[in-house]
């Protein structure tokens, strides 16, 4: 039995066509699954109703034994088959796991391309083969609960991922059987959970354009990211953070004040240590409601007040708040330009941390959401755009094109069709028509950058509509559409209206080419821009000579006997061979323009006695009455 | 008859209603399609037309419009949980036979 849920205004889904997406914080130390049900996002539990998945799979000889809850109890027994916080080695090198390998128990290997494994009794193991575990795990999961097949998934990663650690992200999703419908980053999750994106659509009043700040402290880490929002894109300014500091240290900070207290030694055996901590954590968490709290080790007995409590983590807290200066500084911002800051991750939840952030950013961070699920949330309602289930209204355009895309049009100009900055998925179509009588066919020539002659920008693709039945220049109707979706993979139709005739090609725009060509591409833009202008004055002027010089030789070969004196027409081929050098030999737009102008007056009468002629043609052997019923 | 909601739908449509922030209700209805003759319509209310019937249920407006009121008349609706899966269920008098999936029905 399917089971309902309340839809939009006008959008029930039919019958079996419902889609299931959900979002997944694929987390270091823990992840979730949320979908959106009746317009909510809801992290999803298992079946005894818990929320978190710990990101942990423990192998044996047989391949993987287990994943989660019941894996992370291997972690003592069985540390190196055990593995845990895999996120850290997705997609690097094997150099860079030895310079943090030591954070980790496990023995590595190199395989062929370059990506460290990990030695386990089952072999080797690479940390896309977990990750896929875990995605397995929650996919699971969200099958059960929607009694159905799962239609996509977006995936979270940290806004520092590069190309590598997100491809290796989606491998192993695609390993996993999973459709990943977007990676998002994980602030950008966290602003679309608060709204943050619909503010802005709604209200007029709304700035232009808001910058957020999203302090990100988890158990073992530390994120902080500057966000810019405009226009519903989300652009990462800057981020910073530590990957070794986090709310655990907190509790560190406080077992070692209880270890003074209590008396005992620096070295402890493990027990002891897991007592303090133990202690250590539930007093941190029961200062988060009171002022003050009863503790008891041993024999040892005394309080901890919230004041103390401060002392011993301010400096914790310090570090993170100097990374966040840093991150405003990288992103040339003052602290009070943030207009919101986002609190996620659950040792966000000590009220210390809330009262420090919003001393530095000068107001009152967002914290009404679960830090924990927050991320898991905003990937969810994005997921709901992306499958298709909310309607395009509502759509949000997280990803935009990085260079204009566009197409070559006479004379070696470009036209663009796609401007940079435009958000993806996009669809924009323009018509074109031929540029010559009887032309049949019309080359389209794809290209990419910011200058305004083809030469000058990046070919992307060629290809040809064949078949344009026979029509006088300008009379077809060629309907170009270019056509990007949100993987940024570009489609180009052209299709000729009358006849529908059509051709089609794919290419991806953003392939091979670097951030670098990019900045490159875009400041020869701005450097060239004077140039550029003045050539494509002067190119269209050029297409505009040659057309008039073709028109007019057309004509004259036409009537030219019938309605033109020899002077009159030796007066216009002297007029078109003017034209035709000041064409070849000027690089002023306006000295061609003037020419033509001048040939344009020259044969005005000309064109006045063709149009009489062809009234006169058109109305012999027609009566008046006929005409003025007609 | 009437259309009613368990106290556990009511309490759903209610979280629901004040989370979108907007809204006069919901509306229950029919649509001719699916693999059975008819699928049930399950969506918030922005604005209920002039020929909707309102019942009030609680504070909750419950729109329906006249034809799909003939098919529904008597129906309760449901909140229910089976398992991990939970939502809105229509607990329809009228139905004859339901397809497998019981997204579609008779009458």
């Amino acid at each position: 039995m399917a089971l309902l849920q309340i839809s939009e205004p006008g959008h029930s889904p039919q019958p079996h066509q419902r889609k299931h997406a959900v979002g997944i914080d694929l987390g270091t130390t823990n992840s979730l699954v949320a979908t959106v049900r009746s317009g909510m996002a809801e992290v999803l539990t298992d079946e005894q109703g818990r929320e978190l998945l710990p990101s942990v799979a423990h192998y044996t000889a047989d391949g993987v034994s287990c994943v989660g809850y019941e894996a992370a109890e291997h972690n003592v027994s069985d540390p190196l088959n055990t593995l845990a916080s895999v996120k850290r080695l997705m997609g690097r090198g094997l150099a860079d796991v030895k310079t943090f390998g030591d954070q980790l128990p496990y023995e590595f290997a190199a395989d062929d391309g370059g990506m460290p494994k990990i030695k386990t009794v089952a072999g080797l193991v690479s940390p896309i083969q977990v990750s896929a575990e875990i995605l397995r795990k929650l996919a699971g999961r969200a099958e059960i609960s929607f009694g159905s097949m799962l239609d996509g998934a977006v995936i979270t990663v940290p806004a520092y991922f590069d190309d590598a650690q997100r491809q290796a992200t989606k491998d192993a999703a695609t390993l996993a059987g999973i459709k990943v419908l977007r990676l998002l980053n994980e602030p950008t999750a966290a602003a679309i959970a608060y709204g943050l994106d619909q503010v802005e659509a709604e209200t007029d009043t709304a700035p232009q354009e808001r910058i957020i700040a999203i302090y990100d402290l988890g158990g073992g880490t530390f994120d902080i990211s500057i966000l810019r929002l405009s226009k519903g894109v989300f652009e990462v300014l800057a981020t910073g953070g530590d990957s070794a500091l986090g709310g655990d240290d907190f509790d560190h900070a406080i077992a070692n004040w209880l270890r003074v207290q209590v008396g005992m030694d620096e070295d402890l055996n493990p027990i002891e240590q897991r007592i303090l901590l133990e202690t250590a954590k539930s007093a941190k968490e029961e200062l988060t409601d009171s002022e003050q709290v009863e503790l008891e080790i041993l024999d040892w007995k005394g309080t901890l007040t919230r004041t103390l409590m401060h002392s011993l983590i301010d400096g914790l807290i310090d570090k993170t708040l100097r990374a966040c200066k840093r991150s405003l500084r990288d992103a040339g911002l003052e602290n009070l330009d943030i207009s919101n800051v986002i609190l996620v991750g659950g040792s966000t939840r000590t009220p210390r941390v809330g009262e420090k952030v919003a001393e530095l950013f000068g107001k009152q961070p967002l914290c009404s959401l679960d830090p924990d699920k927050v991320v898991a949330m905003g990937a969810a309602l994005q997921a709901e755009v992306l499958v298709g289930n909310k309607s395009g209204d509502d759509m949000l355009l997280l990803d935009v094109i990085p260079l204009s895309l566009g197409i070559e049009t006479m004379g070696g100009l470009i036209e663009k069709i796609i401007h940079r900055n435009t958000t993806i998925p996009v669809a924009k179509a323009q018509e074109f028509t031929t540029f010559k009588d009887g032309q049949t066919a019309m080359a389209i020539h794809i290209l990419q950058g910011e200058r305004e002659l083809a030469s000058d920008c990046r070919s992307l693709s060629r290809f040809e509509l064949r078949g344009i039945p026979p029509m006088v220049a300008g009379a077809a109707k060629i309907r170009v559409a270019y056509q990007v979706d949100a993987d940024g993979l570009l489609s180009v139709s052209a299709r000729e209206l009358t006849s529908n005739v059509e051709a089609r090609i794919e290419v991806r725009p953003s392939y091979g080419i670097g951030e670098e060509e990019i900045t490159s591409m875009l400041q020869d833009s701005f450097s060239h821009a004077r140039d550029d202008m003045q050539a494509r004055a002067l190119r269209e002027q050029q297409v505009e000579a040659d057309r008039m010089i073709e028109d007019l030789l057309a004509a004259i070969y036409k009537d030219g006997d019938a309605l033109l004196s020899d002077d009159e027409r030796r007066c216009l081929k002297v007029a078109i061979q003017e034209l035709r050098e000041v064409r070849e030999s000027t690089i002023e737009h306006r000295v061609l323009a003037r020419q033509i102008e001048s040939v344009a007056k020259a044969s005005e009468e000309f064109a006045a006695r063709r149009m009489d002629a062809s009234i006169k043609s058109a109305l012999a052997g027609h009566s008046l009455d006929e005409i003025e019923k007609g | 008859m009437a259309i009613t909601m368990t106290p556990a739908a009511e309490q759903h449509v209610v979280k629901h209603l004040e989370h979108r922030a907007k809204g006069v209700g919901i509306r229950l209805g029919v649509r001719t399609t699916g693999c059975s003759g008819l699928s049930y319509v399950l969506e918030f209310v922005d604005d209920a037309a002039t020929e909707d019937k309102v019942f009030h249920c609680g504070d909750i407006k419950l729109i329906i419009d006249p034809k799909s009121l003939l098919y529904l008349d008597g129906t309760e609706l449901d909140y229910v949980k089976e398992g991990l899966n939970e939502g809105f269920e229509f607990k329809n008098p009228n139905v004859k036979d339901e397809c497998g999936c019981g997204e579609s029905f008779h009458v």
